[in-house]
């Protein structure tokens, strides 16, 4: 039952962010200051992780490739698919639900035991919207930090596969355009773009909602984490049987 | 001027107001005193609309506030200033953006009209080398100065304040209650005060409201507080050696 009202809770906090628009002037901040904040930089460590995770993709199916008479060329397929259809757009997603996901519950967490939410409210001003609609703005921007984590992923994969010995560079661009089919890559965003929402909103439920101390703070971020996560797990089943099944 | 009329707040099972009626009279310093757990809290977040009671109403000025529609409350709001306890500046600004905040928000002021009205203010409170810290950089007293100041930018009717004083050395505590008073005075406006501390109640209290157990025990001014011989109006304000004292000493000179 408790699991049904938070649903209930989650879906009008929703509604009550649309509601009531802050002044454009103050809002245009405060979406700049989040894209700052939630999407460059979240770069550097999504470069990194995809880098590493593209080296790691071409590595492993270098070394299951056994038999002589599968091409090589697969390691440059095997990676561009891995990367694009599931590393990039779901395992980052993951990692962003980490780091992004907890700064946003624990700012907003913060601002509701230090009553500076109360203070919004007394103001008159739309709490939800003012502080949770400039995220889901800053979000949008996402896919392009998943198109980034994408290239460098391939290219990833690439210097493991040439400069390890596993194959030549033309045999593994030969695998990257071996059987390319232009949707996975709509497919990825239109994932990407959910889950940026997901990202957006679950954590500002946990900590607008939240009750308590600095403890509770701490609690709400790690609840977050795991209810994004497994938001973006489920809807990443569902959305590929639908896309693609 | 507010009036309060039977209100009653529950949560749960718990009856936090049992019916509450009070008259808070303009240009006034208003203290609501009260054990923890009397409901100081919760009848302050309904007069600032933060809770909504279940029965009776309040008047701001003679306008029912569930009488209002949803804009007439968010306008009544932005003549609503409030000093939280623990002053709630966000963290993110600096004191002259805490201050300006409110004005950037509701008024479509120049930048320079502004600046001039959060200068002003800061001035009013005696702030005038702290525009560009942010609060994690200054003193609890000069914090609370800046949630006044926040609070008087938009010349506000009605002002609210939960425990004021509160994590403050005594002589802070007094600035600050004199500063609430002289603010009330100069803006002539409604001013309502929680608060525990009895240096505040002899200090400014103009008019006094003891509640306990969700209901009004007991209504005056400081120097009735001295005659009242409400027993747990009594407990409550003279349980300290130095307060009785006080008080004996009160009696005597009437005498």
């Amino acid at each position: 039952m408790n699991y049904l009202a938070s649903v209930g809770s989650y879906a009008i906090m929703i509604r009550e962010v649309f509601k009531k628009p802050t002044k454009w002037r103050i809002m245009k901040t405060l979406i700049y200051k989040e894209i700052d904040e939630l999407i460059f930089s979240s770069l550097g460590i999504i470069i990194f992780i995809s880098f590493f995770i593209g080296a790691v993709v071409a590595i492993q199916t270098a070394l299951n490739l056994t038999n002589p008479l599968i091409p090589r060329n697969l390691i440059g397929f095997a990676t561009r698919q891995s990367v694009i259809l599931e590393f990039a757009p779901t395992f980052v997603s993951i990692i962003m639900a980490g780091k992004v996901g907890s700064y946003i519950t624990s700012s907003i967490g913060t601002m509701r035991v230090t009553e500076q939410i109360d203070a919004l409210e007394v103001m008159g001003v739309n709490s939800l919207n003012y502080l949770v609609f400039p995220k889901i703005i800053a979000m949008l921007f996402y896919p392009f930090a998943i198109a980034i984590s994408m290239y460098v992923g391939i290219f990833g994969g690439w210097m493991a596969g040439v400069f390890g010995g596993f194959l030549t560079s033309t045999d593994f661009v030969t695998g990257l355009q071996t059987d390319f089919v232009p949707f996975h890559i709509a497919y990825a965003f239109i994932k990407t773009l959910i889950f940026a929402f997901i990202i957006a909103t679950i954590p500002s439920f946990h900590g607008f909602y939240m009750k308590g101390g600095a403890l509770e703070v701490g609690k709400a971020s790690t609840t977050a984490f795991v209810w994004t996560s497994v938001a973006i797990i489920i809807i990443n089943y569902i959305l590929t049987q639908l896309l693609l099944g | 001027m507010i009036e309060v009329q039977d209100i009653h707040k529950s949560f749960g099972d718990a009856h936090i107001l049992k019916g509450v009626s009070i008259t808070f009279e303009k240009g006034k310093t208003n203290l609501i005193i009260g054990q923890s757990g009397s409901g100081k809290t919760v009848f302050l977040k309904c007069l600032l609309g933060l809770f909504s009671p279940e029965e009776g109403n309040i008047a701001y000025d003679g306008k029912k506030y569930s009488e209002l529609s949803d804009n007439e409350k968010r306008d009544l709001r932005q003549e609503m200033g409030m000093v939280f306890q623990g002053s709630a500046l966000f963290d993110s600004m600096t004191v002259e953006g805490n201050v300006m905040f409110p004005l950037e928000m509701f008024t479509k002021q120049s930048k320079s009209e502004m600046q001039e009205r959060v200068d002003a203010v800061l001035k009013r409170v005696n702030l005038i080398d702290a525009h560009q810290k942010f609060p994690s950089e200054i003193s609890g007293g000069m914090q609370k100065r800046v949630a006044i100041a926040r609070a008087i930018v938009m010349n506000p009717k009605y002002l609210f304040c939960d425990e004021p004083n509160s994590g403050l050395d005594p002589k802070t505590a007094i600035l600050i209650d004199n500063l609430i008073k002289e603010i009330t005075e100069e803006y002539n406006i409604t001013t309502v005060i929680n608060t525990h501390d009895m240096n505040s109640v002899m200090q400014i209290g103009e008019k006094i409201i003891f509640l306990k157990d969700g209901l009004k025990e007991w209504e005056g001014t400081k120097n009735e507080i001295f005659k009242t011989d409400n027993e747990a109006v009594t407990d409550f304000v003279y349980s300290s050696d130095l307060f009785k004292k006080v008080r004996q000493m009160y009696i005597q000179e009437q005498n």
